[in-house]
């Protein structure tokens, strides 16, 4: 066998503070309590910092600066907000290696991820957005769309930067300004971004982090001088900011959660196929929203499809997040580690035969083997709840009919994905397909010009694209 | 030998075009991204011997002479005559009429003698001239027949023309192994050089072999992991395994390491090795030295401190 010596990235390219303030009104400080939470690397379970959590006064101060900034922000000429848009992803783009390793160490995904998709497509989405600051009067939306207020955006820990970028590149884009809560177990890559923002000599005021547990998510929801409230998360908790916001007249788009259908056809280009599905669910250690988390495979090659796909999954490198070959890293926490343990167990339990190839975890941190579950039907849970990691539910099909009803037969509806060489199956099934993406003969492929958002449970509101604008406008 | 091998063209055609498709953006991507592996330190090292010890180097030019063709024998032998454990290169790659001077060259070495025949680098000669050429490449010492498919007769949908000249000249090889140089960049789409691939190897080709060095386009990853993907079946199916050699462009020991990783990632073990994969290339083999020299001295020679043969 060809062993790989290690290649790790250097952690050293990352100045790490041992601890970390709120940015308000341009400014870090370490909050008015003075209360912190520890974020932690989940490959090892080494502390990398310690965090202000942002309490309800924090939060009065973020808001109130934001809307002390919005006035001036949002009164400058387009093509002076695109100024700074552009100068942020340029600076991005030069501070690259140091965010994807600080990425990689706080969240658990490889380096090669965080480097090859992360990173570009975050600058990508500035540099886009920053396009349309001085266009807005021709993006569909009547002659003077204005820009909505203060923004409160609570983002996810799976794509820490990147969700961060879809939120925060079309508020500033359309003159909003912005308050910005990141994930509890994810929180430096948005300070990091901070400090990106005085590089960029921001005004003050436009971009506020505060940083915090669920309480301060809530906190930021429910302020009265928030206009325009952006989630992206669970599902739970999206029903839950949709019932606080309800009458208040913010405005909300949610992106949720997922149950994505993969649907290869028995004509399908195996070999693609099999990679697509293996990109479509261990991406990101299924950490991933619009994760093709169900297998719907025609029963008339399922078997052999199968062979092909373990095969494919026994050359996976599972291990060290920071180094270059390892294609599967950390799971994000403990606590996500452990609903995946949950549901899986139920999985067997329920019947479902359960495979994953041999690899040796690491001792230390946060780990879950890529496992697929065979012989699972709709009336399993495995193949109804989302489990958010690197667990695939495989299911078998006999006709497209039968394919497009399964996949829609989920109170989801964020992605899907179909794999056939024969063009007109693509167009007749994607149009019947109950889905914000359809992916044909791909899988995972974003691109900031596409507009990206759910059906049903999965959110309502689109982000990307001109489509995106929308959300930040009136 | 094959149902194919007995069969009418219309059992070879829909068993090609029964083959699973490409997609040609997925394999493109799938051998992108293994491009990125990161081999290092003693992989690294490990690598380079094994892409020097899978070289088939190759002079196929007009201007050959005996004394360009001894010389590159003796660098065959030889690589690095400063460094005495640096093994030799599997093959030695000529046209026919310099196969004499090679044998001679290289008698007792271990490195084998491949020659190129069959009209290359075009084809389109009669059969019969063909198989004269290989007959007679043999006879004077070839342990290895590097032939080309009528790409002509294959684009033009004729499989059985095709099948028949590789099984003809698979009997004029005797025990000489056959490989089959499909030429993909003339087949235009990654499902013709599925098809391509089946075709020899159902044939009896023992490697199929992506270029000639001669056109536009010649070996590339997503070619090659095609290829390799056709191997890895065709041994699921009839419990053979078929070489594979990509040849043509590959010419730095970054290049030899990607190919060595996408077998390693898609074929495995079985390919690792000099009897089932081979790279044919050139200039690659100073490189490899260069590298070579570099991992145990710690610095980078000049190029003057590697033979130019």
């Amino acid at each position: 066998m060809f062993e790989y010596a290690p290649a790790p990235e250097s952690r050293s390219v990352v100045d790490l503070a041992g601890s970390y303030g709120l940015f308000i009104d341009g400014a870090f400080d370490s909050g008015k309590d003075g209360n912190v939470f520890k974020t932690v690397n989940p490959a090892t379970e080494e502390v990398l910092a310690e965090v202000a959590t942002a309490g309800p006064e924090d939060v009065d101060r973020a808001v109130a600066a934001a809307r002390r900034a919005f006035g001036p922000w949002s009164e400058l000429p387009g093509a002076e907000r695109a100024k700074y848009l552009f100068r942020i992803a340029r600076i991005i783009q030069e501070r690259a290696r140091e965010l994807a390793v600080l990425e990689s160490l706080d969240n658990g995904k490889p380096i090669k991820e965080a480097r090859d998709v992360d990173l570009p497509l975050v600058a990508a989405h500035f540099f886009y957005y920053a396009g349309w600051a001085d266009k807005l009067a021709y993006a569909g939306f009547g002659p003077d769309p204005r820009p909505l207020g203060v923004a409160g955006q609570v983002i996810p820990w799976n794509f820490p930067l990147l969700m961060l970028a879809w939120k925060v590149a079309p508020a500033l884009a359309t003159g909003n300004t912005v308050v910005l809560k990141p994930a509890e177990t994810t929180p430096l890559s948005a300070l990091f971004f901070a400090d990106v923002c005085r590089q960029a000599e921001l005004p003050p005021g436009v971009v506020n982090i505060v940083t915090g547990a669920g309480d301060t998510g809530a906190y930021l929801v429910q302020h009265p001088d928030v206009d325009k409230v952006a989630f992206t998360g669970s599902t739970e908790v999206g029903r839950e900011i949709a019932r606080t916001v309800a009458g208040s007249g913010k405005r909300l788009t949610l992106e949720l959660g997922g149950k994505a259908a993969n649907i290869v056809f028995d004509d399908a280009p195996v070999d693609q196929a099999v990679e697509g599905i293996v990109n479509g669910i261990f991406f990101n250690q299924g950490h991933v929203c619009c994760a093709g988390s169900r297998l719907l495979v025609q029963e008339s090659i399922a078997d052999s499809f199968l062979d092909s796909l373990k095969r494919r999954m026994a050359t996976l490198r599972v291990g060290d997040p920071l180094d270059k070959n390892t294609d599967i890293g950390a799971i994000n926490s403990a606590a996500q580690l452990a609903r995946i343990s949950e549901l899986s167990e139920i999985g067997s339990a329920e019947g479902a035969e359960r495979w994953s190839p041999e690899c040796s975890l690491p001792e230390r941190g946060f780990w879950f083997a890529p496992t697929i579950f065979t012989g699972v039907t709709q009336a399993h849970r495995i193949a109804r709840e989302e489990i958010f990691g690197p667990v695939l539910s495989v299911l078998t099909f006999r006709t497209p009919e039968e394919a497009v009803a399964k996949a829609n037969n989920t109170p989801y509806g964020l992605s899907a994905g179909i794999w056939t060489e024969k063009g007109s199956r693509i167009l007749a099934v994607a149009d019947k397909l109950r889905a914000g993406v359809v992916w044909a003969n791909t899988f995972n492929k974003f691109d900031p010009a596409s507009p990206f958002g759910g059906y049903k449970e999965s959110g309502y509101g689109r982000e990307g694209g001109r489509h995106g604008l929308e959300a930040y406008l009136a | 030998m094959t149902v194919a091998a007995t069969a009418g063209l219309s059992d070879l055609r829909s068993f090609l075009h029964g083959l699973p498709g490409v997609d040609h953006v997925g394999v493109e991507a799938r051998a992108a991204a293994l491009a990125t592996r990161s081999i290092k330190a003693d992989s690294k090292a490990k690598a380079i011997d094994l892409a020097i010890r899978m070289i088939d180097l190759t002079t196929l030019e007009g201007a050959d002479t005996p004394g360009k063709v001894r010389a590159l024998c003796a660098k065959a032998r030889r690589p690095d005559p400063a460094d005495p454990s640096c093994p030799p290169v599997a093959a030695i790659c000529v046209y026919p009429a310099m196969v004499p001077v090679a044998a001679a060259a290289l008698a007792g070495s271990g490195v084998h003698l491949a020659s190129v025949a069959t009209a290359f680098p075009s084809g389109q000669a009669p059969l019969e001239v063909k198989l004269a050429d290989t007959r007679e490449a043999v006879a004077a010492g070839a342990g290895e027949i590097d032939m080309v498919i009528s790409r002509g007769a294959f684009l033009a949908g004729d499989y059985t023309r095709v099948f028949d000249e590789i099984t003809a000249v698979k009997d004029a090889c005797g025990g000489a192994h056959l490989k089959v140089i499909l030429e993909t960049g003339e087949l235009g789409t990654y499902d013709n050089i599925r098809r391509a691939s089946w075709l020899a190897m159902l044939a009896g080709a023992d490697f199929i072999k992506t270029s000639t060095g001669k056109v536009a386009v010649n070996a590339t990853l997503p070619i090659t992991l095609v290829m390799l993907e056709a191997v890895r079946d065709f041994r699921e199916r009839h419990g053979r395994i078929i070489g594979v050699k990509p040849a043509g462009g590959i010419k730095t020991t970054k290049d030899a390491i990607k190919y060595l990783v996408l077998i390693n990632e898609t074929v495995g073990d079985d390919w690792l090795h000099p009897d089932r994969f081979r790279l044919g290339a050139s200039s690659l083999l100073n490189d490899l030295l260069m590298q070579r020299t570099k991992l145990t001295t710690g610095h980078y020679a000049g190029p003057d401190y590697f033979t130019l043969d």
